[in-house]
């Protein structure tokens, strides 16, 4: 009985799906128009777990703020102050939206909603639970790496439209941290790549039903952690931001809220990242007694969680710090963690040794 | 039907971007509708059932696109005003519409005249192991070069940047 209703609460949503497909056809839309449908609907729930996921992180991160740093956090609209990020967003909604007279106005406009594609685009192929993916690319993990290269873009466009100097500086930093951050990152999901033989999502979770590879990979673990901070501009990463030295870096010129816009792609980008650690690393949506995306919703808070307490806990990073760790410190390690996983992996399936 | 719908969709995304590469003055906004054209050939890719090719040619090319801003940058800024001349060879117009028509005959001339082998053989689901292990076994040779080649570029980057900071 009582694993009829947890069976029942895991493929939740996917009888939401199933009912919404048998709706498309009571309405008597034939294959194609009923795919196109469903591609639709997985795409507004994309879009609706980006921003729920950044309304709660938000109001998460200043809570948990407050307590890092001993004080009470906002505690006065709603219960214990948690509608506050709600005020806010209406707040923004409301404001004047100010556009330099010299910004190079189209690519400054645009900047602000391609932000939102590289974290849309990579929720597509992340699995939320058991058969709980958009889509299940047989090349999922490359897919990802790939999209997730297209985020230095919005950041340029923001940076070089606002015409000025800060948002300038701002822009060539975020490009040249991620750029660079982006190799380790890569090396770091490639050990977990040798191990299953395969870049597909689900597949790589289901490997992991015995013992999750943040135990087979601990430092390939570490190094995505912290290339995923740099990835995504956070403290202690924020250079681009950097507002002891750039003013608000690449988002100076920007107000109301096309400037709420970028904080909300910041909290989606880390969701992202977290997703795809706790995919890769901490065993997906797989978990006892619980139904799967309950667990996958946990293990990313827990990430989450890990990145705020990052943020307000360590100093921001110098420019020249921050490239030579990344090269002279994560690339190194990061290859020879592929190169000692490679030689075990050798060793291990040719049975000598063990 | 939908999937020449589809191309058709792809292929107006990739001439348009390549049109406005050609006649933006901007080089920034030239750069930016290159970034254009390269997703609308990964789009392209897609169709043809070459899923990593597409993420490749989106990862490499479009990706490192921004790389290539940044040195436009580097190069061009002339401060206010000026911005709207940089991309000097967008001047040359006659010439490069000659030089395209040449390679256009060209390129369709040898479409033409190539006889096109198909096999009976369906196209894999998946490509990515069957290219890795053909990368790694039957044109290894040629892999390594590039990556030589490659490590030789980096090698010569850094001696260069070096010398010029040993000067100054």
């Amino acid at each position: 009985m009582l694993s009829n209703i947890l069976e029942f609460f895991d493929n939740i949503f996917l009888y939401i799906a199933g009912l919404i497909r048998h709706f498309f056809a009571w309405l008597g839309f034939n294959a194609t128009v009923t795919e196109i449908g469903m591609g639709l609907v997985y795409f507004i729930a994309i879009i609706a777990v980006c921003v729920l996921c950044a309304l709660f992180y938000v109001i998460w991160e200043r809570k948990l703020a407050g307590y890092i740093q001993r004080r009470p956090g906002p505690n006065r609209l709603g219960p214990n102050g948690w509608f506050q990020t709600i005020a806010d967003a209406i707040k923004l909604l409301t404001k004047e939206d100010v556009v330099p007279l010299n910004a190079d106005r189209v690519v400054h406009l645009w900047a602000a909603l391609l932000i939102f594609v590289p974290p849309m685009l990579s929720l597509a192929v992340i699995p939320f639970g058991r058969q709980m993916a958009a889509l299940d690319l047989s090349i999922g993990l490359f897919y990802l790496i790939a999209v997730s290269a297209l985020s230095t873009i919005p950041i340029f466009m923001a940076g070089w439209g606002s015409n000025n100097k800060y948002s300038l500086m701002g822009a060539m930093r975020g490009v040249s941290q991620m750029i660079s951050y982006e190799i380790p990152m890569v090396f770091s999901l490639l050990g977990v790549v040798l191990i299953t033989g395969t870049l597909e999502m689900q597949s790589i979770v289901a490997a992991q039903n015995h013992i999750w590879f943040v135990f087979l990979q601990p430092v390939a673990f570490i190094i995505y952690l912290i290339c995923g901070l740099a990835e995504t501009n956070r403290a202690p990463f924020d250079l681009p931001e950097g507002e002891s030295e750039l003013t608000a870096g690449i988002y100076t010129e920007y107000s109301g809220m096309r400037y709420a816009l970028f904080f909300l792609a910041e909290y989606c980008n880390l969701f992202v990242i977290a997703s795809i650690g706790t995919t890769v690393f901490l065993g997906g949506w797989q978990g006892p007694f619980l139904p799967g995306w309950v667990w996958f919703l946990g293990k990313t808070f827990v990430l989450f969680s890990f990145f705020i307490f990052c943020r307000w806990t360590f100093p921001r990073i110098r420019v020249d710090q921050l490239m030579n760790f990344g090269w002279k410190f994560l690339v190194p390690i990061s290859l020879a963690n592929i190169l000692i996983t490679s030689i075990v992996l050798f060793v291990f399936n040719n049975g000598l040794g063990w | 039907m939908m999937q020449s719908i589809v191309f058709f969709l792809l292929a107006a995304l990739t001439l348009g971007g390549a049109l406005a590469v050609i006649n933006l003055k901007n080089i920034v906004h030239s750069v930016l509708c290159l970034i254009v054209t390269f997703l609308g050939v990964a789009g392209i890719f897609l169709t043809l059932r070459a899923d990593f090719l597409a993420a490749v040619q989106v990862l490499v090319y479009a990706g490192a696109v921004s790389i290539l801003v940044i040195f436009a940058l580097l190069l061009v800024n002339q401060g206010d005003g000026k911005m709207a001349e940089t991309n000097p060879y967008s001047r040359f117009g006659y010439l490069g519409v000659a030089a395209a028509m040449l390679f256009f005959g060209f390129l369709s001339f040898s479409l033409i005249k190539t006889t096109w082998q198909t096999t009976g053989i369906a196209a894999a689901a998946t490509s990515v192991g069957e290219i890795g292990v053909r990368l790694l076994s039957q044109y290894v040779i040629a892999f390594e070069l590039a990556a030589v080649l490659l490590l030789v570029a980096m090698v010569a980057a850094i001696i260069i940047g070096r010398e010029v900071k040993d000067h100054a």
